[in-house]
């Protein structure tokens, strides 16, 4: 294994320093462990967070119209309740603390518990899971979709809310509405290297590549012969558009009464006419050339099937390490959502409008 | 027997020391349909547990559990860290001010643990987590008390009942946890954190008979 690491076990650690240091607007906590902005306006902090090897989500993210916190775990492992904890209270204003969590596992069960020690130290708090990854089909056999590139669009939009002075309620809602509104789908040509493993979590062909992966080096649903990129990214459309009827159950805080609520929700269909935003999102390891490339095929294959590009996005957002491959992520918006996402950002990652 | 607060902290250094011998296995048996972190993240944190229990020391039953419980949740990260970290925290509320427990008393403890890990979680059974392992054996022990035996008897079909339950993942398919997005492939092997949590019952077996 060949990395630009010293040891294995700070690589969280020094980026975030690297981060810092890059941009001395961002400020560390280093323990416990998280990355926020300063901004004494009276509005909600929305704060993300997950394991790390997905730069530049979300450290990338924070910053005016987007997040104002993250808290990083280790390379793709959780931070843990008492991180959370500690940024909420120190980012809160009085209007309260949103978290937007990624489905997995880990990740659900670390930034629930800190909703709960949240609320017991009096902070309004909410918090909303993504879970946006159409390759995981079924919902009542597994942990359900993760939650993957649709993140990058919804911190972006939710914090261009939160910066226009809406409040929890509202942002809760809306976050909820944009992650039944978001589909992606990832593949990879090669498998990515975890610091602490040493080599690849998956073994591919020359000709092969893994459908349908996650950005941790999950396997994907299948793998396919290469072919060309045409052919590839219809396949992958296939699996974006007709992917429909997709419902689970999500759980919501309830402020009043001091616990989760549950409901039966489905993702909303997609049908031609329909704008979209589009993300077509390298990996890590993935040339621009190629992703303009697949961009190219993504655009075409989209206006054939009577969709709108409203907007796109082409570029590394929401990565898996090393992983060299890509992800469609489409988001269907409507006015409202275009106007948050054409609001002013900046973010060491996100910088537009200013 | 009653279970004093010495066999409690005998109890978490008997389980640190479980997960120093075994981390590389834990660790094997997550690599296989998991992201082999198990058996570094019970040893980081189980090893914190050790740093911080001459500060829980002086602390009744409920305040070892409640300590370690929230040194569990900020230490060991991933899936396990809020589970096992809600058990410890739930199964103090019922021994909140104890000094010792007799058996009645410790399986209390211990179900209210679990209660614990399944709000949390919503595990159900033959989902191959760690509670296909405690609930059968909170079984036996409940078994064995209503049978009139004593704590040792209890917590040897507890242990008895802990290894059969983490085998008997083996053949099941996951639907918690990382595991359940291999579907059908994650059939045929042994679910880490059930093994954990037989490490864990083994142990307070060991403590408590002496062998
Ligand atoms: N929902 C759940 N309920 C109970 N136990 C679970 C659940 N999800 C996962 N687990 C347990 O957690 C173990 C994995 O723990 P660990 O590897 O430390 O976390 P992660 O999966 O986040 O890497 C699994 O082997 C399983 O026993
Ligand atoms: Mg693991």
């Amino acid at each position: 294994m060949k990395k630009l690491i010293n040891n294995v076990e700070d690589v969280m650690k020094e980026q975030v320093e690297g981060l810092c240091l890059a941009h001395p607007e961002l400020k560390l906590s280093e323990d416990p462990c998280y990355v926020y902005r300063e901004d004494d306006r009276d509005t909600v902090a929305l704060v993300s967070g997950g394991g790390s090897g997905h730069e530049p989500m979300h450290i990338g993210f924070i910053g005016e119209g987007m997040l104002r916190a993250a808290c990083p775990g280790q390379v793709f492992s959780s931070p843990t309740p008492d991180q959370i904890l500690e940024c909420g209270k120190a980012v809160n204003t009085g209007k309260g603390v949103l978290l937007l969590i990624k489905n997995y596992t880990g990740d659900v069960l670390n930034f629930e518990t800190a909703v709960e020690l949240l609320h017991f130290e009096d902070i309004p708090v909410g918090s909303v899971t993504i879970d946006d990854d159409v390759a995981v089909k079924d919902s009542h056999y597994t942990a359900g979709r993760r939650g993957v590139g649709a993140t990058v669009l919804i911190e972006k939009i939710v914090g261009a809310a939160a910066e226009s002075g809406a409040d929890l309620e509202r942002l809760e809602v809306l976050a909820r509405g944009l992650n039944n509104k978001s589909r992606s789908f990832g593949v990879a040509l090669r498998a990515c290297v975890v610091p602490a493993v040493g080599k690849p979590s998956f073994d591919l062909a020359d000709d092969e590549i893994e459908f349908g992966v996650g950005i941790h080096g999950e396997p994907g649903i299948k793998r396919r012969k290469t072919g060309g990129v045409q052919s590839l990214v219809t396949d992958m459309l296939k699996e974006l558009l007709g992917n429909t009827g997709y419902s689970r159950t999500v759980r919501s805080w309830n402020r009043r009464e001091g616990n989760w609520d549950e409901a039966e929700t489905r993702v909303e269909d997609f049908s031609a006419g329909d704008e979209l935003i589009v993300m077509v999102n390298g990996m890590g390891a993935t040339p621009a050339s190629e992703l303009y490339g697949a961009y190219r095929e993504v655009h075409k294959g989209l206006a054939a099937a009577g969709f709108k590009v409203a907007r796109n996005l082409v570029g590394n957002y929401c990565t898996a390490l090393n992983m060299e491959g890509f992800s469609i992520t489409l988001l269907k918006a409507d006015a409202e959502t275009l106007t948050f996402w054409d609001a002013p950002v900046n973010a060491p990652s996100l910088r537009w409008g200013q | 027997m009653t279970l004093t607060k010495q066999h409690i902290l005998d109890w978490l250094k008997a389980c640190a020391a479980e997960f120093e011998t075994h981390k590389d296995y834990l660790t094997d048996l997550d690599r296989e349909i998991g992201d082999a972190d198990h058996g570094l993240n019970m040893n980081r944190g189980f090893s914190k547990v050790m740093e911080k229990l001459q500060t829980f020391e002086t602390q009744s039953i409920g305040g070892i559990m409640k300590g370690t419980g929230m040194t569990l949740m900020s230490s060991i990260g991933g899936a396990s860290g809020p589970l096992y970290g809600t058990f410890f925290i739930r199964a103090a509320t019922s021994a909140a001010n104890a000094e010792e427990l007799n058996l009645s008393g410790l399986l209390k403890m211990l179900e209210d643990g679990v209660a614990g890990i399944v709000m949390r979680g919503k595990a159900e059974p033959a989902d191959k987590t760690m509670c296909d392992t405690w609930w059968p054996a909170l079984e036996a022990g409940k078994q064995t008390a209503n049978n009139g035996e004593g704590m040792q008897d209890a917590l040897a079909a507890m242990a008895v009942a802990a290894e059969e339950g983490a085998k008997a993942t083996i053949p099941l398919q996951a639907r918690k946890g990382r595991a359940s997005y291999l579907g059908e492939r994650s059939i045929g092997h042994q679910d880490a954190g059930a093994t954990s949590s037989m490490y864990m019952i083994k142990a307070l077996k060991t403590v408590v008979t002496g062998g």
